[in-house]
C-alpha cells in the first residue's frame, strides 16, 4: 500500500513541470561545478604530485560536488514536497485516502517514499558524474558510497521536515517556505547552539541538540567517516518529523 | 414522525448517538441512522444543517465527538481498515487528481481499495463501462468536463463493489440525459447494496429513495417512509414536508413577503 501511494506520488511529480525543472536545474548547476572542479584539478595535478600523500580526485572533485548537492537539497526538497499534503487538502482529495482502507501512517510513509525515490534519482545523477571519469583515473569507491549515503540521509531529514510543513497548511507555496525556513533555522541554530552548550559544559544537551543539526550529521559521512552517532541523529530527525506529520493529520481528522 | 418498516436483517451502516462539536457549537447532535441492504435512503437538509459533517463522520474523514459508527458490523474507530473496505464515498467535491489520466486514477483507486491484483483490471474496465467513461479514459482528469468528472467520482466510489455507498450530491453538474443514466446506475446499486444519497434535488430523492432522513440545525427532524409521490392534492409533497420541517417561522414570513413583492 505504501508502495502504491509512493508510485502515485512519483507519477504526479513527473507529470508536473516542477520536477523536470528541478532535475534539469540540478543537473546543470552540479554538472557545471563538477567540470570546473575537474579543470582545477587538472591544473593542480603537477603540484599535487610533489606531495607525499596527495588527496585523490574523489576528495578534490567529487566531494565539493556532493557538498553543493546538499546545498541544492535545501531548496529542492521543500519545493518537491510542498504539494504532497497541502494540495491534497486544498483540492479535497485527502478524502479519497481517508475513506479508503489505508491508515494515516501508510499515507504519510507512502508520500515520504515517493519523495525519497525522487531524491534517490537526484543522488544517482550526482554520483554518476565522478563515475563517468572512472576509466581515466582510480576512484575511492568507499568514499563515494559514503558520500552518497550522507546525501540520502540528509535528503531524508529534509524530506520529513518538508512533509511536516506541507501538512500544516493548504497553500503549497506557504508549505515550501515553511519547510525551507525550518531547515534553515536548524542548519544555522543547530550547530551554534550545540557549540555553545558544549562550551557552557553541557555536553549531553549539546549531543541531544545534534539531532536537530542536519549538517553536523552530514559532515562525517561526507568525509568518508562512519560516525554511528551522527547517522543515528539523522535517522532520529527523520523519524521524529514523520511522526509529527502523522500526528498532525490525525489531529486534523479529530478536529475537523 | 413516521416509523420505518421493521427490518429483520442487521444494518450495513449503523450510526448510534453520533455528535460533533466545533468549539461551543454542536454541528450534529446525537444522531441515529441505520441503512439496510437493498435500500436507497435520502439525506436531506438545508445548508448548514450538519449534512456534510455527518457524511464526513460516516466516511471516516472526521472523528465524532461522541457516538459510534459501524459499517458491515465493523467499528469505524476500532476496526477502521475493515470497515472502510466495505465503504464507497463520493464527497461533494469529487476527490480527483487533475494531473492523472482517468484510467491511471481508477487503477490507483483499485489498488488503494485493496482489490486483489488479479481482479484489478476487471474491476477497472467494468466500472469504466458502467459509468460511461470509455471515451475519455485516456484523457487527463484536468481536461474532463464537469459531468465526466462527476461520473469518475461515482466510479471511484463503486469500483470495489462496497456494501455501503455514500453519495453526496451525485447529480450536480450533469445534463438531463446524464442525470437519467446516473439515476439508473444508483437504482441498480440499490438493489443489493445500501446507498445513502444526500441531495438538494428533491426530484432525485423522490425518484430513487423509499426512505429519507431530514436534518435541521444538527438534529434529525424526520425519519421514515417518503410521502406518496402522486398523492394529487399537493403537487410536491416532499417539498412541502421539507419546507414545513426546516423553515423557521421567520423564514416563511420573509418568503411570503418576497413572493408578494414579486406579484
Amino acid at each position: 500500500m505504501i508502495l502504491t501511494i509512493a508510485r502515485k506520488e512519483l507519477r504526479t511529480l513527473f507529470n508536473s513541470p516542477l520536477a523536470w525543472f528541478i532535475l534539469s536545474a540540478v543537473t546543470l548547476c552540479l554538472g557545471f561545478s563538477f567540470l570546473q572542479r575537474l579543470d582545477d584539478y587538472l591544473q593542480m595535478q603537477a603540484k599535487l604530485l610533489q606531495l607525499a600523500n596527495p588527496p585523490g580526485v574523489t576528495e578534490l572533485v567529487a566531494a565539493p560536488t556532493v557538498a553543493l548537492a546538499a546545498a541544492v537539497f535545501l531548496f529542492a526538497v521543500p519545493l518537491l514536497a510542498m504539494r504532497m499534503l497541502a494540495e491534497e487538502r486544498r483540492q479535497q482529495t485527502l478524502t479519497l485516502l481517508l475513506s479508503a482502507p489505508v491508515s494515516i501512517t501508510e499515507i504519510v510513509l507512502g508520500k515520504f517514499c515517493g519523495l525519497m525515490m525522487m531524491l534517490l534519482f537526484i543522488v544517482a545523477i550526482v554520483i554518476s558524474m565522478p563515475i563517468m571519469i572512472m576509466g581515466t583515473t582510480p576512484l575511492d569507491w568507499g568514499l563515494l558510497a559514503s558520500m552518497a549515503t550522507a546525501l540520502i540521509l540528509l535528503g531524508a531529514g529534509f524530506a520529513a521536515i518538508s512533509l511536516y510543513a506541507s501538512s500544516l497548511t493548504r497553500q503549497p507555496i506557504v508549505a515550501a517556505l515553511l519547510g525551507f525556513g525550518m531547515i534553515l533555522i536548524m542548519l544555522l541554530a543547530g550547530e551554534t547552539l550545540g557549540d555553545n552548550l558544549d562550551q557552557y559544559g553541557w555536553p549531553y544537551l549539546a549531543a541531544l541538540v545534534q539531532v536537530f543539526s542536519p549538517l553536523l550529521n552530514f559532515e562525517p559521512l561526507g568525509k568518508g567517516l562512519i560516525d554511528s552517532y551522527a547517522i543515528s541523529c539523522g535517522l532520529l530527525l527523520m523519524t521524529l518529523f514523520l511522526i509529527l506529520t502523522i500526528r498532525e493529520l490525525d489531529r486534523q481528522r479529530l478536529r475537523g | 414522525m413516521t416509523e420505518s418498516i421493521p427490518h429483520t436483517t442487521t444494518p450495513t451502516l449503523h450510526a448510534q448517538g453520533v455528535s460533533r462539536r466545533y468549539g461551543q457549537h454542536w454541528a450534529v447532535h446525537s444522531l441515529d441512522l441505520a441503512l439496510y441492504p437493498g435500500e436507497i435512503v435520502g439525506l436531506l437538509g438545508p445548508n448548514g444543517a450538519g449534512k456534510s459533517s455527518i457524511l464526513q463522520m460516516l466516511s471516516g474523514n472526521l472523528a465524532p465527538t461522541t457516538g459510534s459508527v459501524h459499517i458491515h458490523g465493523y467499528s469505524l474507530i476500532d476496526q477502521a481498515q475493515l470497515a472502510k473496505t466495505h465503504l464507497g464515498y463520493l464527497p461533494q467535491t469529487p476527490p480527483l487528481y487533475p494531473e492523472l489520466s482517468a484510467l491511471d486514477y481508477l487503477r490507483f483507486v483499485a489498488k488503494l481499495h485493496r482489490i486483489p491484483r488479479t481482479h484489478q483490471a476487471a474491476a477497472v474496465s467494468s466500472v469504466i463501462e458502467r459509468c460511461g467513461l470509455a471515451n475519455v479514459q485516456k484523457r487527463l482528469i484536468a481536461h474532463l468536463s464537469k459531468g465526466y468528472q462527476q461520473r469518475l467520482g461515482i466510479a471511484q466510489a463503486i469500483i470495489h463493489d462496497p456494501q455501503v455507498i455514500i453519495l453526496d450530491e451525485p447529480t450536480v453538474g450533469l445534463d438531463p440525459n446524464q442525470i437519467v443514466e446516473i439515476r439508473a446506475l444508483i437504482m441498480t446499486l440499490g438493489k443489493d447494496r445500501s446507498v445513502l444519497l444526500s441531495s438538494h434535488i428533491l426530484p432525485d430523492i423522490e425518484a430513487l429513495c423509499q426512505r429519507a432522513y431530514i436534518m435541521h440545525l444538527g438534529r434529525l427532524v424526520f425519519s421514515g417512509q417518503l410521502p406518496e409521490k402522486n398523492s394529487s392534492s399537493t403537487a410536491n409533497s416532499l417539498g412541502q414536508l421539507f419546507a414545513d420541517l426546516t423553515q423557521t417561522s421567520e423564514d416563511k414570513a420573509t418568503l411570503q413577503t418576497t413572493t408578494e413583492a414579486h406579484q
